[in-house]
């Protein structure tokens, strides 16, 4: 009934949908597999995609070929760029997404690649042989052969849902849990363990007081994840923002010991940065307040999702608190919020390529791998997929840089730190942040992809090569471009800035604090002449590089240092037990987690810098 | 040892440490030509083939010569580390190799980790498998010992406060990643005012450590070193044979000398403020008694001592007797064992028998016959070895290693860039980056911090996520 697949995509979510494509975008056969085909990228928990750190990695995912930016484009109801008040690294896009209609369009551009074929079943174990994964056996009993697997399974394994004291079994609300792959890969030898995460209740629009909260509206000029054509968003749809208040807070209190995050009925560790509204108010007893944010699900439902208030408490307890909010008075639920537990496999347990130790051509992607978030789990899948598809070719795996990509900063730091608490991206994570900009993505990425022979990167690189060069264009004008004092001195006394006293070079007005190109574009009628030839991020671009040249440097100057250590592979046979310098927790690090380079080595915790050292002599050069 | 300095230049006194005619100190590194070439007033070492030796000055960076060098040029690969390396020979004093080294250091060089050199060494393909183990070995021990030295090292508190420091400064970092992470969300943000009142507490504390650092604090004040012991035991003939001049009043009446004497002695660069003091004893007159108690007045205030005694005089007893009250942890004591020429046979142990001893080592015990310069240079040899083995540390003196010192400098650097990135009103994504430079650089000295710490410190200070 199966031909025989290249790659098998077990999971229709973010990592799994990535998958497929970059698989298949490489031009391997993919199948994809789902336990239900109306639920193929569902945004099951927040409707937005980006925000900081993760519009970044949005923004990489598109540099590279992936999909989701490009969906996001298209099925967006509001954009904003955060932190623009902040330096250019910060600045993140963050979109709110019409639930329906991404996974919509996710479905129809799937479906739109001839090399992607569907199937819906529950797949319930694996096909292995001697250490390799040979393809998947399903609820049926059917076995699908693959040169190689992605496991996308999300939250659904041995999935339990808590509402107060109830428990379902279940993947997601409404929907089953999967078994029979946990414990597999336990009998395989792979250890498993138990995270948690929540979600808030959702709300009817049409029982709300709008009037009571205040507006969040998106940017007047929406921008755009993908670097391609997409859509510029028209008629956006405005967020709100409302707060609890004690009385709130003191009835959430009264469910407390019927909350299994505190009866202890939930073993399983939530992330730190993403707490319930009860272990809000446990936590921080002092604050009297705490910020919500009221989300549309979409254009076409008054659906409501309640941001910021992620309950597993009992669903009367969470529908008594919901209505003392200021404009939720009237409030009918549509459903609680709940918590969910489900099994993840420690991911120091993976290669840097996202393929597992232990079994050949398998790759995990996503929360399985114990991170939380639609852009985390989407850039692992992209890496999976591509990874699995040059695996089978024994080809080069793509490993993206600490230096060159968020997403290499997620892959490093899940295999070679691992998580205790469900791994969520942040700026603070990279330590080159100011390189790893939302803006030059494509310029850092998209060589990679296009090198790789990813299909449609032809176009891209085009454009890559012409914002890079108008970027340098424009930079040699300001170079080269002197100002006159009568020109600018009357704008630079409005900002208090010294005046001019003979002609300067533009660029030495430009690196002055608080001058940007735009209020030089507004006083130079020339310079907007001149820069109205070129598009936006083209200017943009070559700003950037001249205004913040210095710390610009100053991050690539550490990045060429480290660089050497990066470059010094170590080979898995290496025998770290005849290494009688390294201390003894290195060598059993070193013997299971098999770094690739001594970059990598140096980063796993409980290696230390003297046996980096000792290792280096060891290697010799 | 930092992972991520492989290839940069470091500095290192190659020959052992202590008096010698000459000392090398080697630089090593993609720099290292440059570096020298730029203290250095000579040839332009640039311009020279490799395997070359060249005489010149090595220059202060006031102009002043501090001294006269050869410096062999080694070019990469043909040099011990495989890189460019250059070998230069000053004289052997102390207090001049310090003096380059710290030069060089300013220019950008790093002092060397244990067996760093051999570790270049190796990795460019210089040395066998054997020697490059016993490297491995040294590099393991010492940095497992290293923070808790530096530690040690800081004394007077002072550890503690830059801990304290240090994390406050964390604190602010986590507050200033907590506005560029969660923007978004209802955070109170830093603020700046109490964030550069931080900085210059921080900056209070480090400008006295890194100005204690302990030879450019000798160097400036000079080591006081008290001389004393009973009346007629030779004090002042000592003061006079160290310095060869008849400064003091010498006599042969006891209680000659009432005031105390300051003099200058140098030993090889090394300034020692000697003091001579009135005899210990139960003073016979009032001025006397005055001069007494300003004896035991000066011995409190110093970092070493020389006890003198008359050999002949002064029975094991009353030497005891004397250092009992004298003996402090923090001061150096030599014992001087004067008059030997009349007594050629008194032995450590006849004065410090086993059992009854106040806590006098053989290394402390020197025999010396003053008047006839007999054992003085040996003497001058040990009041240097003293400070540069460290255990003569000048009041105020805390930081003493000069990889610390370097640390501090640095630490201080990128606390002014985050003073500067203020008041140029820079946004805060860019301060954060000075910020973490400065913890990196105090992490030397206390301990490192990770991403892990300042994320933690966020979550469990400050109620995030939606």
């Amino acid at each position: 009934m199966f031909p025989k697949y290249d790659v098998i995509v077990v999971g229709a979510g973010h990592a799994g949908c990535e998958a497929a494509v970059a698989a298949a975008n490489l031009g391997s056969k993919v199948l994809l597999v789902t336990m239900n085909m109306q639920t193929i990228a569902q945004m099951s928990c927040n409707p937005a995609m980006g925000g900081v750190a993760k519009g970044q990695i949005v923004r990489e995912i598109d540099a590279l070929g992936g999909y989701s930016g490009i969906v996001t484009d298209h099925t967006m109801v509001q954009f904003r760029m955060l932190n623009l008040s902040k330096g250019p690294a910060m600045w993140s896009p963050r979109a709110q997404s019409d639930r329906f209609e991404f996974a919509k369009v996710w479905r129809q551009m799937l479906e739109a690649h001839p090399n992607i074929d569907f199937w819906q079943e529950m797949v319930k174990g694996l096909v292995v042989k001697d250490n390799r994964v040979k393809g998947v056996r399903t609820g049926m009993g059917l076995e699908i052969e693959a040169a190689a697997v992605v496991l996308t399974n999300g939250t659904f394994l041995n999935g339990i849902i808590h509402i107060g004291e109830k428990q379902l079994g279940g993947g997601r609300a409404g929907e089953k849990a999967a078994t029979g792959i946990t414990e597999q890969l336990i009998e395989l030898g792979f250890e498993a363990g138990r995270m948690k995460t929540g979600t808030p209740p959702r709300v009817d629009g049409r029982t709300l007081d709008w009037s009571r909260m205040e507006v969040q509206p998106g940017d007047e000029q929406p921008g755009r994840f993908s670097f391609t054509e997409t859509p510029r968003l028209t008629n956006q749809m405005p967020c709100h923002i409302t707060y609890t208040d004690p009385k709130v807070h003191e009835v959430l209190r009264t469910g407390f010991d019927r909350s299994p995050m505190f009866n202890g009925r939930i073993q399983g560790l939530g992330p730190r940065y993403c707490p319930s509204i009860e272990d809000k108010i446990d936590r921080f007893a002092e604050r009297d307040r705490h910020q919500l944010f009221v989300e549309p699900e979409g254009r076409d439902t008054c659906e409501i999702y309640v941001n910021g208030f992620s309950s597993s408490l009992p669903e009367d307890v969470q529908y008594k608190a919901l209505r003392l909010i200021p404009g939720f008075e009237n409030a009918k639920m549509f459903r609680p919020g709940y918590a969910i537990e489900y099994d993840f496999f420690p991911p120091t347990q993976l290669k840097i390529t996202l393929e597992t130790h232990l079994v050949k051509n398998l790759f995990f992607a996503g929360q399985i791998n114990g991170t939380t978030g639609y852009e985390e789990a989407a850039s692992q899948g992209l890496i999976a997929g591509m990874n699995a598809h040059l695996a089978i070719r024994e080809e080069a795996p793509l490993v993206l840089k600490r230096s060159e990509a968020y997403i290499g900063v997620l892959v490093d730091d899940l295999v070679n730190k691992g998580t205790k608490e469900p791994y969520r991206m942040f700026t603070s994570r990279a330590e080159y942040r100011i390189l790893l900009r939302q803006d030059n993505a494509d310029l850092r990425l998209s060589p990679i992809a296009h090198k790789l022979g990813v299909a449609g990167m032809d176009d891209r690189m085009e454009r890559v090569h012409t914002k890079a060069h108008a970027a340098r264009e424009i930079e040699r004008h300001l170079e080269s471009m002197s100002v006159h004092p009568d020109q600018i001195n009357g704008y630079l006394n409005q900002l208090g800035s010294a005046p001019l006293t003979q002609k300067v070079k533009l660029l030495g007005i430009l690196l002055r604090p608080q001058i940007g190109l735009a209020d030089l574009r507004a006083v130079l009628p020339d310079l907007h002449t001149y820069l109205g030839a070129f598009d936006e991020e083209s200017v943009n671009l070559a700003e950037i590089n001249m205004k913040y040249a210095g710390y610009i440097k100053k991050e690539q100057e550490l990045v060429d240092k480290m660089s050497r250590l990066e470059e010094v592979n170590l080979h898995d046979n290496l025998d770290y037990g005849g290494l009688k310098s390294l201390s003894a927790e290195a060598r059993e690090k070193l013997t299971r987690m098999k770094p690739r380079t001594i970059g990598q080595a140096s980063r796993i915790s409980g290696v230390s810098p003297a046996d980096i050292s000792v290792l280096l002599v060891h290697l010799g050069r | 040892m930092q992972l991520s300095t492989l290839t940069d230049t470091i500095v290192a006194q190659a020959t052992a440490p202590g008096t010698a005619a000459i000392a090398v100190i080697r630089v090593s590194g993609s720099n290292a030509i440059e570096l020298v070439n730029s203290v250095f007033r000579g040839k332009d070492l640039r311009l020279q083939p490799s395997h070359t030796v060249h005489f010149g000055r090595i220059l202060a960076p006031d102009g002043s010569v501090l001294d006269e060098v050869l410096v062999s040029l080694f070019r990469n690969p043909s040099s011990y580390t495989g890189e460019d390396t250059l070998e230069i020979s000053c004289h052997g004093s102390p207090y001049i190799v310090r003096q380059c080294m710290q030069l060089f250091v300013s220019r950008g060089a790093r002092p060397a980790g244990p067996g760093e050199f051999t570790l270049r060494a190796f990795l460019n393909g210089k040395l066998d498998l054997s020697q490059a183990e016993a490297v491995a070995d040294l590099i393991a021990a010492d940095s497992a010992a290293a923070h808790q030295v530096a530690m040690q090292q800081m004394r007077g508190g002072f550890s503690k406060k830059i801990q304290t420091l240090r994390g406050q400064l964390l604190d602010f970092a986590s507050l200033i990643e907590l506005e560029l992470d969660f923007s978004e969300e209802d955070v109170s943000f830093a603020n700046r005012d109490q964030l550069r009142q931080l900085i210059r507490d921080l900056m209070g504390t480090l400008d006295p450590l890194i100005e204690s650092f302990a030879l450019g604090n000798v160097l400036k004040h000079g080591v006081s070193t008290v001389i004393a012991g009973r009346p007629n035991a030779g004090k002042s003939t000592l003061l006079n044979a160290l310095l060869q001049e008849d400064r003091a009043i010498v006599s042969d009446i006891a209680g000659t000398t009432r005031d105390t004497i300051e003099e200058v002695l140098h030993i090889n660069g090394i300034p020692f403020r000697l003091i001579d003091t009135a005899g210990i004893r139960e003073a016979q007159d009032q001025i006397e008694a005055i001069g007494v108690e300003k004896t035991l007045q000066k011995i409190a205030e110093s970092a070493l001592l020389l006890y003198v005694f008359d050999v002949v005089a002064t029975s094991p007893e009353e030497v005891r007797q004397d250092l009992r009250k004298l003996l402090r942890p923090d001061l150096h004591v030599l014992v001087l064992a004067n008059k030997m020429d009349l007594n050629p046979y008194t032995r450590f142990e006849h004065y410090f028998p086993e059992g009854d001893n106040p806590g006098v080592t053989p290394e402390q015990w020197i025999p010396v016959a003053a008047i006839h310069d007999m054992n003085i240079p040996y003497l001058k040899e040990q009041l240097q070895q003293s400070v540069v083995s460290q255990q003569v540390q000048s009041g105020d003196t805390i930081v003493s290693n000069i990889r610390h010192y370097d640390a501090l400098c640095k630490a201080r650097e990128s606390l002014t860039d985050v003073a500067q990135g203020l008041d140029q009103g820079i946004t805060s994504d860019f301060i954060a980056m000075d910020i973490r430079r400065a913890l990196a650089w105090l992490g030397e000295i206390t301990g490192d911090i990770s991403t892990e710490d300042l994320l933690g410190n966020i979550f469990g200070k400050f109620c995030i996520g939606k």
